[in-house]
């Protein structure tokens, strides 16, 4: 069946398609060209330098969409790359090797930058050691993110953080680029980065209604992409945040529920919150899994990754280099573990959800590691129901449909007779 | 000599492997102001902790001499063996009597097992100790000062002791004495692998890991005098170095089965933490912290958890195979290892270019048969010993 696309998604693909024939012209444009991550990702600051983002993990997940992650993850193994890795790495790697088209055909240029602004994964960190391989000539940027080891920013890992800014990330985006740096320029993205973060922070708290107007993991991973893959900082993306909220408040006054790639969702049965990311390589039938049961996510830890809104916090252009320091620091992977079971919980709570769900990724250990003390942690706090699924990022070896609808059919039983039982006691 | 290398190699045979800690158990009875501080692979700067009066105890998990039954409730079957079995000795109380617990930055699963710590209360302190990955003196030097000194605290406000320079450059110096009695013997190992097995090496590296510094010195100056002697009978066996281990570490078993397959191991990383820091610390400074940052950023060994912006791993692996004039490399990787498993492209295909021979497996702490291994690494002997040089 053909999906039904909402007009966010169809703004979306084009501010998207934008950016990549961008990229496919970057040559003949002289733009300089960045390779960077999503977590902690710098867009104000490469805006500011007027460079344009690649960010490979998006790549991935896009070529798993489309079904040639299977390929690319296929040809980096063969180059001694283990099976039991994250999976995006080599798709990145395999489709380097493939050529380095990236996933709307057009060939990526290769990256004048690696900006490794390494927040909450490792892998990140070893991930760019591989492509300052491939790409010798790329000048590489790194900038140590603190881990909130203590569950909070301190003064000295935000101090160290602006002294890795002024004295060797800006300084080499200068050379680089041959822009000097310009504070003013930096603070107006900022502002507009501030404007995004307003709107999207409004536009997940909407799932408090009942119903949920929108589906806060499988449609929420759309809505996060204009912020977290080049466009925060930008009008465009106030723009589209904005239109966005009008669209879903419509649906809210219609007292509609989410849209799914098979229409409108006519019965919210289950509300649940979902830690960690979703399966790319199958993102559909994953989806259809739930919505086919009436679940709708009013919450999920994924769309977290690339800025943590929820608590209020905000760029502030009043302190640039501070405040691109902490939103590194403030993304989900970045926070400890009982950070995250606070913020699940706080989600589960206020958001009404019936289930907690945890998909977790073989490949990614970010996520993955501490993730069933969480969960025994979450059930034991708040006596909810909780289930436990497993897949991964773009491998589709490892995507079991069987097994995830077993488990999930389980966990709706649960969920059902767990309804009853409260129904019965409220008469 | 005061013991017997027999004697010796007993003690730190049942040091290696005590997973009720009890050297340390009974350091605290004679010792009631001071503090344990368990520390997790690879790398810790110790003389911290010894200069604030604490003993800081090794955590290797439990190898294959403890059963997981609690762990694996904690942890996917796609993750690495080690956090399960470290988690299994807490709940069944073997960490009990330390004080805190520090986890090194190595990866994901270490630095989010801090959290599972934290969240499960278990000790009085949990500290992720954030490694600069920053190398320049005045930013990351001073970050990691910083986190140091929040380790220190952490101790001092249990044992109560301020810390003077005297203490920390004494510390200091014990452990420059200490990495560099090591080295000899790896030194000694070079020329003459024979004297001592790395088996007994690792016992006694290891054992030096759960007992007070001063102890262990004794014990490796025994160790050097013993191999300074002519002892042992060479065999025909190709030289070998072990890279990969340096985090989860394999069973005994295979260490000596890689030996008995046909290899002297003249250098390895499975203790790479004691072995971390290249050189002398300078131990007569009015900052012994700034000290210990600018030997981290500035003499410190390759890592697969450090950022190598610009002394690339392949090429320091490489110096380290000519050093030690070995015939090839084998790569060992704990299963699900990540940093260790991202890395092995980057070195194989370098090595591939060097024309540095190599193997590779991959393990797990609790896995004992190793006979597909031992073939591999009997064949990978054979075709160095017996077929090098033959025309093609």
């Amino acid at each position: 069946m053909e999906a039904q696309k909402e007009r966010s998604m169809i703004l979306q693909k084009e501010m998207v398609s934008g950016l990549f024939n961008e990229l496919g012209r970057a040559k003949e444009t002289g733009r300089k060209v960045c390779y960077t991550f999503v977590p902690g990702n710098l867009s104000e600051l490469i805006r500011t330098f007027d460079l344009l983002p690649v960010y490979p993990e998006i790549n991935a997940l896009q070529s798993a969409m489309r079904k040639k992650s299977a390929g690319y993850i296929k040809e980096a193994e063969k180059n001694a790359h283990s099976e039991d890795v994250c999976t995006y790495v080599k798709c990145d790697v395999g489709m380097m090797m493939k050529g380095n088209f990236g996933p709307t055909g057009e060939k990526i240029p290769e990256p004048d930058i690696l900006l490794l602004s390494y927040t909450g994964c490792f892998t990140f960190l070893k991930w760019f050691e591989t492509l300052k391989r491939l790409y010798p000539n790329a000048e590489v940027i790194m900038i140590h993110t603190p881990y909130q080891e203590a569950g909070k920013m301190t003064p000295e890992m935000t101090q160290y953080m602006v002294r890795q800014f002024r004295e060797e990330v800006i300084p080499k985006m200068e050379k680089v680029t041959g822009i000097k740096y310009d504070e003013e320029k930096l603070k107006y993205h900022l502002n507009l980065a501030k404007e995004a973060q307003d709107w999207i922070a409004k536009i997940f708290e909407t799932t408090k209604h009942k119903p949920s107007p929108i589906d806060a993991y499988f449609a929420g991973v759309y809505y996060i992409g204009p912020i977290n893959i080049g466009f925060r900082g930008t009008p465009e993306a106030v723009e589209y945040y904005k239109a966005l909220y009008e669209e879903i408040m419509e649906r809210v006054r219609l007292g509609l529920g989410p849209i799914t790639p098979e229409g409108e969702m006519k019965e919210e049965k289950y509300r649940l919150v979902v830690e960690g990311p979703p399966n790319w390589t199958s993102f559909r039938e994953f989806w259809k899994l739930f919505y086919d049961m009436g679940a709708v996510i009013v919450a999920s830890s994924y769309t977290k990754v690339g800025g943590v809104y929820d608590l209020g916090w905000r760029h502030d252009s009043t302190r640039p280099l501070e405040s691109l320091s902490e939103y590194c620091m403030n993304c989900y992977t970045n926070l400890n573990i009982p950070q995250r079971i606070d913020l699940l919980s706080k989600c589960i709570t206020e958001y009404s959800a019936d289930g907690y769900v945890t998909n977790s990724i073989k490949s990614c250990n970010s996520f993955s590691a501490g993730q069933l003390g969480m969960m025994r942690e979450i059930e034991d706090r708040l006596e909810i129901p909780v289930g436990f699924i497993e897949s991964d990022l773009v491998d589709p070896r490892y995507f079991s449909y069987s097994n995830i609808k077993n488990r999930l059919e389980s966990f709706f039983q649960m969920l059902e007779q767990r309804k009853k039982i409260v129904k019965t006691e409220t008469v | 000599m005061k013991k017997s290398i027999e004697d010796i190699l007993k003690e730190c045979r049942e040091l290696a492997f005590d997973l009720k800690f009890t050297r340390s158990r009974n350091w605290l009875k004679e010792n009631p102001k001071g503090v344990v501080v368990g520390y997790m692979p690879i790398y810790f700067p110790r003389e911290v902790i010894h200069a604030a009066g604490g003993l800081p105890v090794a955590i290797f998990g439990g190898g294959d001499r403890k059963e997981i039954i609690k762990g694996d409730a904690y942890y996917q079957s796609y993750i690495c063996h080690i956090p399960r079995s470290i988690m299994e000795l807490a709940l069944d109380k073997h960490l009990d009597h330390m004080s805190g617990f520090i986890f090194p930055s190595i990866c994901d699963v270490i630095r989010n097992l801090s959290g599972i710590f934290r969240q499960q209360k278990i000790g009085k302190f949990v500290k992720y100790m954030d490694f600069p990955q920053n190398f320049m003196p005045s930013i990351g030097g001073v970050f990691y000062q910083q986190e140091m000194q929040h380790v220190m605290d952490y101790v001092t406000e249990l044992t109560g002791k301020k810390v003077t320079n005297e203490d920390m450059n004494k510390s200091i110096a014990l452990y420059n004495t200490n990495r560099s009695l090591i080295e000899k013997i790896y030194d000694i190992r070079q020329e003459f692998p024979w004297r001592l097995s790395i088996t007994d090496v690792y016992h006694i590296v290891r054992a030096g890991t759960v007992i007070p510094v001063e102890e262990h010195n004794a014990i490796l100056e025994d160790v050097v005098e013993y191999m300074s002697g002519n002892v042992g009978i060479p065999q025909d066996k190709i030289k070998v170095v072990i890279s990969g281990a340096f985090c989860e570490q394999p069973a005994v078993g295979l260490i000596r089965a890689i030996e008995d397959a046909g290899c002297y191991v003249v250098d390895d990383d499975y203790m790479l933490g004691s072995r971390m820091i290249l050189g002398d610390i300078a131990s007569y400074t009015s900052n012994g912290l700034e000290a210990i940052a600018n030997s981290y950023i500035k003499q410190s060994q390759y890592s697969s958890s450090i950022y190598d912006v610009d002394d690339p791993k392949e090429h320091r692996l490489a110096k380290i195979v000519k050093k030690r004039g070995a015939d090839g490399v084998i790569f060992a990787s704990a299963s699900f290892c990540d940093p260790s498993l991202l890395d092995a492209p980057i070195f194989q295909n370098a090595f591939n270019k060097m024309g540095i021979r190599y193997i590779a497996f991959q393990f797990s702490e609790n896995i004992n048969q190793y006979k597909v291994i031992k073939e591999q690494v009997g064949t990978f002997s054979d075709s160095i010993k017996l077929w090098e040089g033959e025309p093609a």
